[in-house]
């Protein structure tokens, strides 16, 4: 039940990544400052920027998993946080690729988004280990439900506190007073950020139906008395 | 029949943080373990960085990382007791409200830390500061950053303790979480122990991102301490 409206999703996907792509390398001017290598920009800054919501979307599921005490909502809040660690390693890797060539290191320590990130990151790293040392599937699932709101208000805290003990180096995309983008910019970076939030959503969706299919073959081998190969993940929720 | 009766939560606050306090004192569990663990720190640390005296960020960062590192001892221990003697079982028998046992268990920690403080800070200031003067501001600063550990250690020690590998699983969580804290607690402490006597660039934006935290997390641990109790 998972699966319906997947193939659309796919296919709308594509269209977006094709289309935010061509508009990267063909109508996107070349920065006048950093030259070619700053179209990395429209990879990374939606990256970081769908990871971030994602995290945060995870800290709702588990709200909602914690009023209704539905499992389904747990499984939602691990596989938004599980994608969004995804996304994570992809911003980390391109951060580094940008800052080596624009600031000629591959990690800049006063660069409060870098740093802000990877501490995010690093937390939510911690939340495998977390739900794989609590056996009960019950009290694993409440568990991390807690993780992930603790971890949604600590997302926008740390980056209040790692912007103010920083110097301000990085490029704000938005909101300052002279920088801004010009508009065919930020045409280009509005499709990719849709892109790359489409690909989130359709991961997310590709994950949520392969979990249950795999839980129903599962359910229904145990009716037909068949034996169960290999034990499956014991971290991932199951989903109904 | 009479409705049930609810002990106010106020009470049971102070039998459970004076159950814990009063069986601190007695088996000695944690705190001394925590204050051995600090000093012998700062001893690693005065031969790991070949200095005798220390100012500014590097006092800031030995102090604070001690005292973290210190501050894990005593989260670990939190409610290993609960734990192992039924403690929780009471908890949810009893008719009251449970964000008690995390105010109290919170309450505790916070004591632990101070006491904590109040031993290894001095030693700290008689190992490596020229003078005391920043001593009486840097109070404050511990206080508040206190309040952090308490609340956000009191939330993961409760949660790690029902783990297989709940030694490892606090300080793991733990560490990246407190990571805010420890940037605000840095700076506002690296300009008090400045050479040349204390200084307050930017003390009282610190002190607000400290509060914040703290006002943050114990609403947090308000919120959902109840949920790690079920069952």
């Amino acid at each position: 039940m998972y699966g319906k409206g997947l193939r659309p999703l796919s296919i709308a996907t594509v269209v977006a990544i094709a289309a935010a792509l061509s508009l990267v390398f063909f109508y996107a001017p070349l920065d006048a400052d950093q030259g070619f290598i700053q179209k990395i920009f429209y990879l990374h800054v939606p990256l970081a920027i769908t990871a971030l919501v994602g995290f945060i979307v995870g800290g709702v599921f588990a709200v909602l998993h914690l009023r209704s005490g539905n499992r389904r909502w747990d499984a939602y809040s691990y596989v938004s946080i599980h994608m969004s660690v995804i996304f994570g390693v992809a911003v980390l890797i391109t951060g580094a690729i940008w800052a080596k060539a624009s600031w000629g290191h591959w990690w800049v320590w006063d660069e409060p988004t870098l740093v802000s990130f990877l501490i995010v990151f690093l937390m939510y790293a911690t939340y495998y280990p977390f739900r794989y040392a609590i056996e009960d599937p019950e009290r694993q699932a409440r568990y991390a439900s807690v993780f992930a709101v603790t971890a949604g208000a600590f997302v926008p805290l740390n980056f209040m506190a790692v912007r103010m003990a920083e110097s301000l180096v990085h490029p704000r995309t938005f909101g300052t007073a002279n920088g801004g983008l010009p508009g065919s910019m930020m045409l280009t970076f509005l499709v990719c950020l849709a892109a790359i939030a489409l690909l989130w959503v359709t991961l997310v969706k590709l994950e949520l139906t392969a979990k249950s299919a795999s839980g129903q073959l599962k359910r229904l081998r145990r009716a037909l008395d068949a034996p169960t190969p290999g034990a499956g993940s014991r971290i991932a929720p199951e989903v109904s | 029949m009479s409705a049930p009766r609810v002990t106010p939560t106020r009470s049971a606050f102070a039998a459970i943080l004076g159950k814990d306090l009063r069986a601190e004192l007695r088996t000695l569990q944690s705190l001394p373990a925590m204050a051995l663990f600090a000093t012998t720190t700062f001893v690693i640390f005065r031969f790991g960085l070949d200095r005798t005296s220390l100012s500014g960020s590097l006092a800031s960062g030995v102090l604070w990382a001690t005292l973290l590192f210190a501050a894990l001892l005593g989260v670990n221990r939190l409610f290993v007791a609960e734990r192992e003697e039924g403690g929780f079982d009471a908890i949810r028998l009893a008719p009251i409200d449970r964000t008690a046992l995390f105010a109290a268990k919170a309450a505790a920690l916070l004591v632990y830390l101070l006491v904590l403080e109040l031993v290894v800070v001095p030693i700290f200031a008689l190992f490596f500061l020229d003078s005391a003067t920043a001593l009486a501001p840097l109070a404050l600063v511990l206080l508040l950053a206190d309040l952090g550990i308490a609340a956000t250690g009191t939330l993961i020690s409760s949660m790690a303790v029902h783990s297989r590998a709940r030694d490892l699983l606090g300080p793991l969580v733990l560490l990246p979480l407190v990571v805010p804290l420890m940037i605000a607690a840095t700076g506002a402490t690296e300009p008090l122990l400045a050479v040349g006597g204390p200084g307050y660039e930017r003390f009282g934006t610190w002190l607000a991102v400290l509060s914040l935290y703290d006002l943050i997390f114990l609403l947090v641990g308000y919120a959902v301490f109840d949920f790690l109790l079920e069952d």
